[in-house]
């Protein structure tokens, strides 16, 4: 792994990706879809900027965090429809 | 003309259509009284609208937990109606420290002699119905019956099933009470007995009647389903809730049935702006974290506040307004309203219609203040 590269965990499945960038990005980077909403539709990182709140996962087991406004760290463990 | 100048005769005239107007009126229609009820706000829009919802025994006063026992059995018609989002939790008081513990027993007797069914854990007991408990709890007390609801979803089923049985709502401000009914802001007159139930704004109308708001906030998280599953308060929450300081805050959380937590609970006199008071918020929040410290991670999505209406002794007013014919009274319920909404209901209109009431009705008699002397 290379010194700018962080390892996470996104629904069990481990990732290298680039030191700083968001865990959004992180999981386009895979094509997941983000969460379902409470009527069961698929949502997907939307604004980008932390206002529509469409790309809550759950981060370290704390669910409801928007991931366009979370950087990366080692060792996090994130799941999108949790 | 003839319309706006016209005047309209019912049996009874309720002003206020939170959620005591609107058990006062599903009530009277039930027993075939023609019933016309005034509200220009939103139905359950005032201290409804701002309250938790849980429906709970206090057991700290006779007269209180006669009315909330009585209410409580006349709230499992309602356990099934969507609108309603009627969830039985259970409460659960917790015990920060021996001496709380010790009181439990006590208050288990005082609730099992009104039929309450009540138990006392251990820490243990505890922790397994609530993990997001802070460790070093001494116990707690479950009432395991007990549940939360919506109230303005209640106040407006409530008013339905009257409007279906012929009640007449006017969204119109009442603006005097005269010696026939009531005046309505469009020179309306309505004619007939008079039920006020007006909460906070009662001086406004009945200006002899003490009354005073005691504001409160709130805040409503995100939906974090599974943290906490019953109402959660604190055994000391009466002290808070009974005593006389300017302000005080105690911990009381509630699951809503969409995974949402909602926290409660502040109390201030003499703070008469709706404004949000972030050192209240922060002050409540930190009294929060102290027993459920998960929460401190969460996030919150709306913060507001509302006003509790105080009687001159805690208890409602709920009866016959002493020298003012045919004019009646149901408000100043505090924090207790959405609990004693039904109850208080029934001892307004078996009064006004002659009949014995179903507990004993003199500790609710707005004679009681008698101020007018």
């Amino acid at each position: 792994m290379g010194m700018n590269q962080v390892r996470i965990a996104i629904d069990g499945q481990a990732l290298d990706v680039p030191a700083g960038i968001s865990v959004a990005a992180a999981i386009a980077q895979l094509r997941l879809p983000f969460r379902r909403s409470v009527g069961g539709q698929p949502r997907t990182a939307f604004c980008g900027m932390g206002v529509c709140f469409e790309c809550r996962v759950r981060i370290d087991g704390i669910a409801q965090q928007r991931a366009c406004m979370v950087p990366v760290r080692e060792g996090m463990q994130v799941l999108t429809d949790g | 003309m003839g319309y706006r100048f016209g005047v309209k005769s019912y049996d009874l005239i309720i002003v206020g259509a939170g959620i005591i107007g609107t058990a006062c009126a599903d009530y009277a229609s039930r027993e075939g009284l023609r019933v016309a009820i005034v509200e220009p706000g939103p139905i359950g829009g005032g201290a409804t609208a701002a309250a938790m919802g849980h429906l709970v025994a206090m057991d700290d006063d006779p007269a209180e937990l006669a009315l909330a026992n009585y209410s409580l059995q006349l709230w499992e018609d309602f356990t099934g109606i969507e609108q309603i989002e009627y969830s039985r939790c259970g409460t659960l008081w917790v015990a920060g420290n021996a001496t709380e513990f010790a009181q439990i027993p006590e208050k288990i007797a005082r609730l099992a002699a009104v039929g309450v069914p009540a138990e006392r854990l251990e820490s243990e007991q505890l922790y397994r119905l609530e993990p997001a408990l802070q460790r070093g709890l001494t116990g707690g007390m479950r009432v395991p019956r007990e549940a939360v609801v919506y109230p303005p979803g209640m106040a407006r089923h409530l008013l339905n099933r009257a409007c279906v049985r012929g009640t007449t709502l006017y969204p119109l401000r009442a603006t005097a009470i005269t010696a026939h009914g009531v005046q309505l802001e469009d020179r309306t007159s309505l004619a007939g007995s008079v039920l006020v139930a007006t909460g906070c704004a009662l001086p406004q109308l009945l200006p002899r009647l003490p009354m005073r708001s005691r504001k409160g906030h709130l805040v409503i998280t995100d939906r974090y389903p599974g943290v906490i599953h019953h109402q959660l308060l604190e055994l000391g929450y009466a002290d808070s809730a009974h005593g006389d300081a300017d302000s005080s805050v105690a911990f009381n959380v509630q699951p809503r049935p969409t995974g949402q937590i909602l926290i409660g609970s502040s109390r201030e006199y003499g703070n008469d702006t709706p404004e949000v008071s972030m050192p209240m918020v922060r002050r409540m929040l930190e009294r929060t974290f102290r027993y459920l410290p998960a929460l401190r991670q969460l996030n919150a999505l709306r913060i507001w506040t509302g006003f509790r209406p105080v009687s001159a002794d805690g208890l409602p007013y709920l009866g016959r307004v002493p020298q003012r014919p045919n004019v009646w009274v149901a408000a100043g319920h505090e924090g207790l309203g959405i609990t004693t909404s039904l109850g208080s209901a029934r001892l307004v209109i078996d009064q006004w219609l002659d009949r014995p009431t179903a507990i004993d009705a003199r500790p609710y008699d707005p004679a009681r203040v008698a101020t007018w002397a």
